[in-house]
């Protein structure tokens, strides 16, 4: 009795919800749909630049508070995927532009229209089912308690009775108790579904997650694998350099301590030797030090860190930064290395005598350029010095792009999407 | 002579202390961080800084920083910067101000007793001393450049033991000439620069300007 009681109870609240919210789905979502198709059109003519931003906010908002019922009331994760504004979008017009421009190119804007259409309809009318189930039924009994005899003359179909005396009034308030029965039933799961059909509209689309996933667990085995060789070099570098050298300076102090009385002249050559094994030793763990993080890198961040790097080429070289704050480490890191190995390129195969490095960051992207006059023709491929860099820009999400025609000038660019602080 | 010494490996600076002590120089402080440099710099006014670059708390170019600062200050306060690591771009910032009086070693360098404390002295008497290493990687590139091809291979040994820091005196003995040879040659370099005659030590650390300028 207490379940059945309980039952009702839960039956009677997902009702209520599904009116409250078919009001929502018709007016909200109907309204919403003409504005933004309105405004879509109108950006054509200049309007629709001020008035879509704002819009879509409206609209984003809307969605989401239908995300945040469905998660609330049915328990169905719908995710959020639109793409945020990078914070340095201007202000005034051209920010408007911009924003616009943003708006159009990500894919949740026309999905969240797709949404909005199919909301006002087939979510509409799940809805509906969803409360009109537990009303109807209500109709039934009042008509078999005596609204018949109104109808006596001119028989009123109640679903599919034709109510004209008691009899038929009873049968009517039968079918309402089944009716009733059915939505008690059925409207928690009709709210449900209403909420699956937005979640279907409104989630991106499980190629576009794939892609994405593919292409994450590529550049994540590439990441492990180039750390892992790299482990291997330091720890080879280590083995073969310093750590020999150290081995051997302990041996000639052994034998500088039996050699000090008896014969002082060859220990002290001894010594000289084992002060400039020492000094040997430093400078090849600075050089392995450079190459795991350089000194300048970590105390000034990539722009000086390029500098100093194109201090020491051979070649000619200006560097011009642009960066208003640091990135985060790795980022930084594998930045400054794309670099690194872009000029070595330089000097080793394009025969310039003179490169430019710019470096700078804007709308969330940091961009770097580095172009030389040398003999071009140069091109991302297996086994080239460029593809090494693409693998290592990817664990980023950054890209590579080459122009390198024939007879130069050669232009590598690279982009990695990161924030400053 | 009154020395302010920075560096965080406690190991370092015991060894640093002691052998500037063994040199009779008084350490009038020997601080760990930047924060107590630049207070030691401005209440102890030391006659020379002896500065490791990479300082806590930042740990990152903070004992340089506080070095510059305190020669905005104190314009010609003698600093000798040590560094695990030495590059163009941080001489250039030491000498950019063309007082004199900064030193930019690798820390190796302390590993020669006497080599060291010489240029300590050297730069607590306003002149510059520079590391080999600075000077030779700006020379093998350099080399092709102009002016600097013009020098004569013998110039440009002068030029290199002169950017270091050295005295013309030094430089003789080095080079096995007479002090006169030397002279000669670095009035020629200074021509072939096109540094007007001056103060001949501020010349000096102009010389090693020009240079890094060309960077």
């Amino acid at each position: 009795m207490r379940s059945a009681e309980s039952r009702v109870r839960t039956a009677l609240r997902s009702g209520g919800r599904a009116f409250v919210l078919s009001f929502e789905a018709l007016a909200g979502s109907a309204v919403l749909f003409i504005l933004s198709l309105l405004s879509f059109t109108l950006i054509l003519l200049g309007v629709g630049l001020v008035t879509t931003p704002w819009l879509t906010q409206a609209v984003r908002k809307h969605a989401n508070r239908r995300r945040l019922l469905a998660a609330q009331w049915s328990d169905i994760r719908v995710p959020v995927p639109y793409r945020p504004f990078p914070k340095d979008v201007r202000d005034g017009f051209t920010g408007q532009v911009e924003r616009t421009t943003l708006i159009m190119k990500d894919p949740a804007t026309w999905r969240d229209l797709r949404w909005l259409l199919l909301d006002m309809t087939a979510g509409f009318v799940l809805l509906v089912f969803c409360w009109a189930l537990l009303v109807y039924p209500v109709e039934g009994l009042v008509l078999a308690a005596g609204l018949w005899r109104v109808f006596e003359d001119d028989t009123y179909w109640y679903a599919f009775v034709p109510v004209d005396s008691q009899l038929t009034g009873l049968a009517a308030a039968a079918l309402g108790v089944v009716l009733f029965h059915v939505g008690v039933r059925a409207s928690r799961p009709l709210l449900r579904l209403h909420f699956v059909l937005a979640r279907s509209a409104l989630a991106p689309a499980p190629e576009e997650l794939a892609q994405r996933i593919d292409r994450l667990t590529e550049t994540r085995h590439e990441a492990v694998d180039t750390a892992a060789s790299e482990l291997r070099r330091i720890e080879r570098d280590l083995h073969d350099g310093a750590q020999a050298r150290l081995v051997a300076m302990g041996m000639n102090l052994g034998t500088i301590e039996a050699l000090i009385e008896k014969d002082p002249a060859q220990a002290k050559k001894l010594l000289a030797m084992t002060r400039t094994s020492s000094a040997e030793a430093l400078t090849e763990l600075r050089d392995l030090v450079r190459g795991i993080h350089p000194p300048v890198l970590a105390e000034r961040g990539l722009g000086d860190a390029v500098k100093a790097l194109a201090l020491r080429l051979p070649i000619t070289s200006e560097v011009t930064v642009e960066l208003p704050g640091r990135a985060e480490a790795p980022v930084e890191s594998a930045a400054y290395f794309a670099v690194s190995e872009s000029l070595t390129n330089v000097v080793k195969h394009a025969g310039a005598d003179r490169m430019w490095v710019d470096v700078h960051h804007a709308e969330g992207m940091l961009r770097i350029s580095v172009t030389d006059n040398g003999k071009g023709g140069a091109t991302i491929g297996a086994g080239s010095g460029l593809s090494g860099i693409e693998r290592r820009l990817g664990t980023f999400d950054g890209v590579l792009a080459v122009s390198s025609p024939a007879g130069g000038p050669t232009m590598v660019t690279m982009e990695i999407p990161c924030a400053l602080s | 002579m009154r020395v302010v010494l920075a560096e965080d490996l406690f190991l370092l600076r015991d060894g640093l202390v002691r052998m500037l002590e063994a040199y009779d120089f008084e350490i009038a402080a020997a601080v760990e961080s930047g924060p107590e440099l630049t207070k030691a710099l401005a209440e102890l006014k030391p006659d020379v800084a002896v500065v490791d670059v990479r300082l806590p708390p930042s740990h990152t170019d903070e004992g340089l920083q506080c070095a510059l600062t305190a020669r905005r200050d104190r314009p010609g306060l003698p600093v000798l910067v040590l560094s695990q690591h030495v590059e163009q771009l941080y001489a250039r910032e030491l000498l950019a101000d063309g007082n004199g009086g900064i030193g930019y070693l690798l820390k190796d360098r302390v590993f020669d007793a006497d080599q060291f404390i010489d240029a300590v002295r050297r730069v607590a008497a306003g002149g510059t001393a520079m590391d080999p290493q600075v000077i030779s990687q700006l020379l093998s590139r350099r080399s092709v450049d102009e002016p600097m091809g013009a020098l004569t291979p013998r110039e440009r040994e002068v030029m290199e033991l002169m950017a270091q820091g050295r005295s013309n005196g030094a430089i003789a003995a080095q080079m096995v000439v007479t002090e006169r040879a030397v002279a000669k040659h670095t009035s020629n370099i200074f021509s072939k620069l096109g540094l007007p005659v001056s103060d001949d030590d501020n010349r000096r650390v102009l010389a090693v300007l020009a240079y890094l300028d060309r960077g």
